[in-house]
């Protein structure tokens, strides 16, 4: 029996049957449909700010920005340029954010490991705090960390004081700032040794204990170092250390180093909200540890210390890290929440700019620009950093 | 000679009861004990102030700020008594505030009814809530009656009969227009009528939208726009069309390496230069374009952790019974990807319900933005009118955001049934 089967021949090159073809259409259409709405926006761009009268162009950055900056790390006055004025807003994003990731890392580990305890209540507060703090708004957190907390402080006069040389009150924090005289490289020179012998000895002691299985308490011998060497450097120069102490000067302080509350609630509430996020990462890598490898570590005669150290760390770690970079890049673009209320930083500086010069475009390009290096530099660190973590399969 | 067993003694009376589990789990060690001590205070502590605050020292009743000023005075309850209906309803005029009422009920009704598993006609629920509920909160909220012009009627008609036409032709030539574009023309017309149509309501402009209606047009917008954009940015970023593939990744880690404020200060500035001079759109719709944009890029990384979970297998076996992509994908691999995504496509809906507050710094009222407005109100304006508002958003954004967290966890236990050995 035959049947009849019209031979099916190959498509023809430009028809919508060949997979090639369709896929080229479907591209080519796609890039042209993006280019043209890229020069319909452009076009726009240019004869809006043409009807509105503003110069584009980045020759605003060197003009004087004739406002003054509650906080700057940067010698900053008001004949400063507006570059000046974003540069000094950038070292401040700087300076919240990493001070941010660091204490919410603290507060992070601490917790997750307090909800893994045995103790019921110290777990039982750490599940508290972390629902707790996840599931409000960090803007709220902000402000009240910022009108509650700050505001509530006693006034400069009753100011909380710690042995009369720092204070807490609604003007922020105030402590002693150190003056150093001549000589005091001597100091820092000694800190460079005792970085540089501990170093040093981590890695003889290593190779020592591989050789001879013999260990060394480097940690303890380390600390003395650091502590020591610094100390006997200044010793020698004499103490060229001078503090400047804060007084109080009618409603407010004098001298010292003060931080300004924006700082301390801004700070504050992204440690405590990154902190509750960190707390969940940690505890779930810890979990993720099998408790098969604990027990066969405290059978081969491991301290519950050195299981801890070689053992479960090493492995929660592996899990920790991907989403831990995550929070902390979270951590970093949550800080332009500062501009709620008013801390000085990126965004906040960057739209004084804008409300004054009107520079719409180049402000947010600006941002975005800032932003996006941040987040690739954190990105790539953190895979590198992963990267080292990661197991070594034999 | 004993033939039984001895009978086995009793546990020791501290392993046992009340007693054995406090000294197990508070008192197992010296250290253990000092821990037990030292959180027990903190937590009587922090309860005692908390309850002085918010009960004993409390002023329940009152009219104006005057009856919450008073030396020791704790929380200033009279104060949300006052702001509530602002803070749900934000500046809607008064008479018309029923129109946002219906809107809650029926949200509330409808979604309950798909949430609860055991409640049925999923299907047209669905079809409600994503079709008709949001024409109805669009019409009941802002009074309808949008006036399109002409050209853009003709435009979809025009589109309709294409669709039709190219369809009756692609028996002959070989490009296979199926007759969904028809369908799905057809229901925006339908919609634009229903849009342009004069039920009489009274037109509300969005300046007087705010409160918690404000935000919740916005954040259940953003997740309604942003889980069909994500799952095609997601698709897109795992296309083998390098065209595609390149713009879906430029798309997501663009938006996703922003930060969110940075975003809506960039479409209430940028994209009134960006638009024709004539075009212009309102300031709540700028923001939810920003707030859409920036959660579909979070949406398309969670879908495609679910997409890159299916085994390549799946892909093979449904191409080999000669399914098309587009049948693959919505009848193979998404249905299988979103249930794995499921946990996390939530935690993004949690983020965007938190990360709506933000809208307040750009001069929206949304319920964190009216709470702060009306702490400048001289009638209520006392030092614990900001603690209490502040008490009171945070007990309201936490109890929304814990329960979508709770169902999540619920659905994930659900779902995993099946795959549990």
């Amino acid at each position: 029996m035959t049947v009849d089967v019209e031979p099916r021949g190959r498509f023809s090159k430009f028809s919508w049957a060949n997979p090639k073809f369709r896929s080229f259409v479907v591209q080519a259409a796609l890039l042209l449909l993006l280019l043209l709405s890229f020069l319909e926006i452009w076009r726009n761009t240019l004869s809006n700010l043409e009807s509105r009268n503003i110069a584009s162009g980045f020759d605003f950055l060197s003009k004087s920005a004739g406002f003054d900056i509650v906080q700057s790390l940067i010698p900053f006055t008001s004949d400063s340029s507006y570059g000046r004025a974003i540069a000094a807003g950038f070292l401040n994003t700087i300076l919240v954010a990493s001070l941010g990731i660091i204490a919410a890392t603290v507060i992070g580990f601490t917790v997750g490991i307090m909800r893994l305890s045995k103790n019921w209540l110290a777990s039982r507060v750490a599940a508290f705090y972390i629902e707790f703090f996840r599931n409000i708004p960090l803007l709220l957190q902000i402000f009240i960390f910022y009108t509650v907390v700050l505001k509530g402080l006693p006034s400069a006069k009753q100011a909380f004081h710690f042995g009369n040389t720092a204070f807490l009150s609604n003007r922020g924090l105030v402590f002693p700032q150190p003056l150093f005289g001549e000589g005091a490289w001597l100091g820092i020179a000694g800190l460079a040794v005792a970085l540089l012998a501990a170093w040093a000895l981590l890695g003889w002691a290593n190779a020592r204990q591989a050789r001879t299985g013999r260990a060394i308490p480097v940690s303890v011998i380390s600390l003395g170092l650091i502590v020591t060497l610094p100390l006997g450097g200044l010793a020698i120069g004499g103490f060229p250390v001078m503090w400047d102490f804060p007084e109080l000067k009618g409603f407010n302080f004098a001298g010292g180093v003060t931080v300004i509350p924006e700082f301390l609630a801004l700070f504050g509430a992204l440690a405590v909200y990154g902190g509750a996020f960190i707390a969940e990462t940690v505890r779930s890598g810890v979990q993720a540890v099998s408790p098969g490898q604990i027990e066969a570590a405290r059978s081969l005669g491991l301290h519950q210390g050195s299981t801890l150290r070689l053992v479960v760390i090493p492995q929660a770690m592996r899990v920790v890290i991907p989403p831990l970079a995550g929070h902390y890049l979270n951590l970093t673009k949550n800080s332009t929440l500062a501009v709620a209320i008013g801390y000085p930083d990126l965004v906040a500086l960057g739209g004084t700019v804008l409300n004054q010069t009107n520079q719409a475009v180049e402000i947010v390009g600006i941002w975005m620009i800032i932003y996006l290096t941040l987040s690739l530099v954190t990105s790539a660190f953190m895979n590198w950093f992963n990267s080292r973590m990661r197991m070594v399969e034999r | 000679m004993r033939l039984e067993d001895a009978p086995a003694l009793p546990p020791p009376s501290n392993t046992v009861g009340f007693r054995g589990w406090l000294l197990k789990n508070l008192f197992s060690s010296v250290w253990d004990s000092l821990l037990t001590l030292v959180f027990g205070l903190f937590i009587l502590w922090a309860l005692l102030n908390m309850v002085n605050w918010a009960v004993i020292n409390a002023t329940w009743t009152g009219e104006n700020r005057d009856a919450c000023i008073w030396e020791g005075a704790g929380a200033c309850w009279p104060f949300v008594v006052a702001k509530f209906p602002q803070w749900i309803y934000g500046f809607y005029p008064g008479d018309q505030r029923w129109r946002i009422s219906v809107c809650l009920i029926v949200g509330a009704i409808a979604l309950a009814a798909m949430l609860v598993p055991a409640v049925p006609f999923k299907k047209w629920n669905a079809i409600f809530l994503l079709f008709f509920y949001p024409q109805l909160t669009i019409v009941l909220l802002s009074g309808g009656n949008f006036s399109f012009d002409a050209t853009t009627y003709a435009a979809i008609i025009f589109l309709i009969i294409v669709s039709i036409a190219a369809r009756q032709l692609s028996d002959h030539v070989a490009i296979p227009i199926s007759c969904g574009w028809g369908i799905v023309f057809a229901a925006m017309l339908v919609v634009m009528l229903t849009l342009d149509f004069d039920f009489g309501l009274a037109p509300v402009e969005t300046r007087q939208w705010g409160g918690l209606t404000l935000t919740l047009v916005i954040s259940v917008s953003g997740i309604v726009a942003s889980l069909p954009l994500g799952i095609l940015l997601a698709l897109g970023r795992q296309s083998n069309m390098p065209v595609v593939r390149h713009i879906s990744v430029i798309f997501i880690e663009f938006w996703r390496g922003v930060p969110l404020i940075t975003v809506l200060f960039m479409s209430s500035v940028m994209l009134p230069l960006f638009l024709p001079e004539d075009v212009s759109f309102d300031k709540l719709l700028r923001a939810m374009i920003g707030t859409i944009i920036v959660s579909s890029a979070y949406m398309a990384e969670v879908v495609r952790g679910g997409l890159q979970a299916i085994p390549k297998g799946q892909f093979e076996a449904a191409r080999a019974l000669g399914l098309s992509y587009w049948q693959m994908v919505g009848k193979i691999i998404l249905p299988q990807a979103l249930r794995i995504s499921t946990p996390n496509i939530v935690s993004i809906f949690i983020g965007l319900f938190k990360d709506t507050t933000l809208v307040s710094i750009i001069g929206l009222f949304d319920l964190l933005g009216i709470v702060e407005a009306g702490f400048a109100d001289p009638e209520w304006a006392s030092p614990n009118s900001s603690s209490t508002g502040y008490f009171s958003a945070a007990v309201i954004f936490w109890i929304v955001c814990i329960a979508m967290s709770r169902y999540s966890i619920y659905i994930e236990r659900r779902l995993a049934t099946g795959y549990k050995r």
